[in-house]
C-alpha cells in the first residue's frame, strides 16, 4: 500500500518537474517517494536483476556501454541514463518500468546503502581518485566502506578493475571477484597501501606493496592496448578480441573491457556484448558536437584530476585554441584547488580561453603554468572567441571545430544552452 | 653568481592531496620571473630529503598523514634544515605534522616533527569545510592584505604560549579551538589550514616566504593582474556572503 502510494508520488512529481521544465525530472519525485516509502528502492528492486556501476570516472559511460550489451541480449533493460546517481535517480529510473534487467550508475559514496537495497546481483568497479573532496573527504575511506560492504554481501558477483590498488582493496573481500587489467593512468591516489600504510610500488604493469602482502590480483581479461588507437581484449582462458568504439579515448576502452566482463557476470556472453558496443555513438553528451550560432564545438567532460590527466591526451597535437571552463558548484565541489593537480603545462604553446564561474581560479593556474590564454566569463562567448581565432588563422576557413573541455556543471551549462 | 634557490615540495606521494603542490610553483615562478636562479624539487618519500631553502608541506589523507609523518621523523633532513635557517609552509595535514601531535584515522595521537609548539585534536564538531578569509597578524608577517582560502580539516590545533597564529578568520573555522585563531607562525615556519593553494591566492605571503628564504631581501614588485582578480572575487564573495549572513 504504502510503496504503491511512494511509486505514483514519484511518477506524478517528476512528470510535473518535467512540465515546469525543472530538469529532467529525475530526482525530485525519487525524493518525495523516498520520504514516503524509505523501503522503496529494495521494494522497486526485488525480484529484478540489478548491476550497479561506480568509481570516480567512467561510470555514465560504461552503464550506457552495459545497458546496450544486456539490452543486444534480448532482455528489456533500464538504467538510470539521466546521470542522477543517487537512490531518488534510482527510485525514478525503476517506477514506471518493469523491465527485468537493471542497470544503475550509482555514485561511489552512496554505493554501500545502494547495494543493501538493491541486493545487487552485480557491482562494476572501475577507479577511485580525488573528486569533490569537499564532499567526499577521502578517497581511501570510499574503499573501506566498499570492502565492508562487498564483504557483507556473498551473492554479488564484482567486476573490479586490478590496477588500481584502491579498487582492490575495496574489492578484495568480496567472495566472487572478476579482475580487469583495465590500466590505470593516474596512480598518484593509491602510493599509500590501504592495507598496511605502507608504499605501494608500481611497475611492469603490475603493483604491490612494499611492506606487506597486497599485490595485484592476477586479471581473468586485460586490455592491452596497440598501435595508434587500437587495443584488444585478451582473457586468461585464451579468447581475444579487438576493441573497436565510436568513442574516443583509452579509458572508454577500459570502460568497454570492464562491462563486457560483467556482462558475462550476468549471462551474456563477453565477445558478443564486446562487439555491440562499437554502436554506441555518444552517451549523455560526452564528446557531442554542438552548434552555438554559427560556431561548432565538440563538448568534453573532465571533472578531476584523473579525468583531465586522459583528456589532455586525447586533444594533444593540435593547435587549435581550446575553451576550458570551470565552475565550483555543488555537483562539482566547492573547491576548485584540484586545477592544481592538473598537468596544464602540457597546453603550453596552444592558446587557451578559459571560462566559467570560476575562470579566474583557472586563469591563475595558467598563468604559473606557462599557458597562454584569454579570460571571457561567458562560456557562448568563449567558444565564439576560440571559433574566430581558428577562423583568423586559417584564412577564413569556418568550418573548424572548437574543443571545448568543462567538469560537470559547466559541461551541462553548455549542453543545455539551446541550439 | 649564487647559488639557486632551492624549493622543495615535501612528500607530494603522501601529502599532495589537495593540490597544495602548487605553493612550490607559485614560488619558484615568482623566483624566476624576478630574474633569480630556483629550482623546484619534488622530494618524494621513498628518497633522502634534499637539502632546500624552503619546504612545503601540504595537506593529505590520514593513513598517508602518519606515514609522513614517521618518516620525516627518522629522516632528520627537515630538523635539521630548519635549525640551519630554511623556510618551512606547511597546510593542513602538513600543519599538524609540523606540530608536536596529531589524531590518526581513529583519533589517537601520533607524534609530529614538533617544527611548531601546537597540538591537534579531532574537534567535537563536524569537519571544517568551507571558504575562509584571515586577517593576518602585522606583527607577525608584517603587511599582509587579508587571506583567502579553501579549508577541509577534521583538526582542532591549539597553540602552546608564546607560539603566535598567523592571523583571526574574519570567515570560515581556522584552527577551530574557539580563539578564532588561524595558522601558526615561529621564526621562520608558517603552518595554516588554507589551500587554494594558499600562494596562488595569496601573493604577498608567498613573496614574505621568498623574501625569508632569500635572506630578507626587498623583492622587486611582479605583474599580478591574474591573482589580484582572484583575490578580489573571492573577498567579494566570501565576504559579501558573511555579511549577508550577519544581517538575518
Amino acid at each position: 500500500m504504502r510503496e504503491g502510494l511512494a511509486s505514483a508520488t514519484t511518477r506524478v512529481v517528476n512528470a510535473t518537474s518535467r512540465r515546469l521544465g525543472r530538469g529532467q525530472g529525475t530526482v525530485a519525485g525519487g525524493r518525495a517517494g523516498l520520504r514516503l516509502d524509505p523501503r522503496l528502492l529494495e521494494h522497486l528492486s526485488a525480484g529484478r536483476q540489478v548491476a550497479l556501476v561506480s568509481g570516480t570516472n567512467g561510470k555514465t559511460t560504461t552503464t550506457r556501454l552495459l545497458t546496450v550489451a544486456l539490452g543486444a541480449a534480448g532482455d528489456a533493460v533500464v538504467s538510470n541514463e539521466t546521470g542522477s546517481n543517487m537512490p531518488p535517480g534510482h527510485v525514478a529510473a525503476l517506477v514506471g518500468t518493469k523491465a527485468r534487467r537493471v542497470v544503475l550508475e550509482t555514485d561511489e559514496v552512496y554505493l554501500p546503502r545502494v547495494l543493501a537495497s538493491t541486493a545487487a546481483a552485480t557491482v562494476l568497479l572501475l577507479n577511485l581518485s580525488r573528486d569533490q573532496l569537499d564532499r567526499t573527504n577521502e578517497v581511501r575511506m570510499i574503499a573501506g566502506s566498499w570492502r565492508a560492504a562487498l564483504a557483507a554481501a556473498p551473492h554479488t558477483h564484482v567486476v573490479a578493475n586490478a590496477d588500481d590498488p584502491l579498487v582492490a582493496w575495496g574489492a578484495g573481500a568480496a567472495r566472487d571477484v572478476h579482475w580487469v587489467g583495465a590500466g590505470l593512468r593516474w596512480q598518484h591516489d593509491a602510493v599509500g597501501c590501504p592495507s598496511c600504510e605502507g608504499r605501494i610500488a608500481f611497475s611492469g604493469g603490475g603493483w604491490s606493496c612494499a611492506s606487506c602482502s597486497f599485490a595485484r590480483p592476477d586479471p581473468e581479461a586485460t586490455l592491452v592496448v596497440g598501435p595508434g588507437d587500437t587495443a584488444r581484449a585478451e582473457w586468461a582462458d585464451g579468447r581475444s578480441a579487438p576493441v573497436r568504439l565510436a568513442l574516443p579515448g583509452r579509458f572508454n576502452q577500459a570502460n568497454a573491457l570492464m562491462a563486457a566482463v560483467a556482462a558475462e557476470a550476468s549471462g551474456v556472453d563477453a565477445l558478443a556484448a564486446l562487439a555491440v558496443m562499437e554502436t554506441v555513438q555518444e552517451v549523455a553528451g560526452r564528446f557531442t558536437v554542438r552548434s552555438f550560432g554559427d560556431v561548432r564545438a565538440r563538448l568534453m567532460l573532465a571533472k578531476n584530476p584523473a579525468g583531465w590527466d586522459e583528456l589532455l591526451d586525447l586533444v594533444a597535437g593540435a593547435d587549435a585554441p581550446l575553451v576550458v571552463s570551470i565552475n565550483a558548484r555543488i555537483a562539482d565541489g566547492a573547491d576548485p584547488s584540484w586545477l592544481w593537480d592538473v598537468p596544464y603545462e602540457r597546453l603550453a604553446g596552444r592558446a587557451v580561453v578559459a571560462t566559467g564561474d570560476r575562470f579566474r581560479d583557472l586563469s591563475v593556474r595558467l598563468h604559473y603554468g606557462g599557458v597562454r590564454h584569454t579570460a571571457e566569463p561567458d562560456p557562448v562567448r568563449a567558444v565564439t572567441l576560440a571559433a574566430a581565432a581558428i577562423t583568423a588563422a586559417t584564412d577564413g576557413d569556418s568550418g573548424a571545430v572548437v574543443d571545448v573541455i568543462g567538469n560537470y556543471t559547466a559541461f551541462h551549462d553548455l549542453l543545455g544552452v539551446p541550439a | 653568481m649564487t647559488a639557486p634557490l632551492r624549493i622543495a615540495v615535501v612528500y607530494p606521494d603522501l601529502l599532495g592531496t589537495y593540490g597544495d603542490g602548487g605553493n612550490g610553483l607559485v614560488l619558484a615562478r615568482r623566483a624566476e620571473w624576478r630574474g633569480l636562479d630556483a629550482t623546484l624539487l619534488q622530494a618524494v618519500s621513498d628518497r633522502p630529503l634534499p637539502d632546500a631553502d624552503l619546504y612545503c608541506l601540504g595537506g593529505g589523507e590520514d593513513g598517508p598523514q602518519v606515514r609522513a609523518a614517521r618518516t620525516l621523523i627518522d629522516d632528520g633532513t627537515l630538523a635539521r634544515r630548519v635549525a640551519e635557517g630554511a623556510v618551512v609552509l606547511s597546510v593542513c595535514a602538513g600543519f599538524q605534522i609540523a606540530g608536536r601531535s596529531f589524531p590518526g584515522a581513529t583519533g589517537d595521537p601520533h607524534e609530529g616533527v614538533g617544527l611548531l609548539d601546537v597540538d591537534t585534536v579531532k574537534p567535537t564538531g563536524p569537519r571544517a569545510v568551507g571558504e575562509v578569509l584571515v586577517d593576518v597578524d602585522p606583527e607577525v608577517l608584517g603587511t599582509v592584505p587579508t587571506l583567502t582560502g579553501f579549508e577541509n580539516h577534521g583538526g582542532a590545533t591549539s597553540r602552546a604560549e608564546g607560539v603566535a597564529a598567523l592571523g583571526q578568520v574574519v570567515a570560515g573555522v581556522g584552527n577551530g579551538v574557539g580563539d578564532g585563531s588561524e595558522g601558526a607562525v615561529h621564526g621562520r615556519i608558517v603552518g595554516t589550514y588554507l589551500h587554494g593553494p594558499v600562494l596562488a591566492r595569496n601573493p604577498a605571503l608567498a613573496d614574505r616566504l621568498l623574501s625569508w628564504a632569500l635572506g630578507d631581501v626587498a623583492l622587486a614588485p611582479l605583474d599580478d593582474a591574474e591573482p589580484e582578480s582572484l583575490r578580489e572575487e573571492r573577498l567579494a564573495t566570501v565576504g559579501g556572503k558573511r555579511r549577508r549572513r550577519r544581517r538575518t
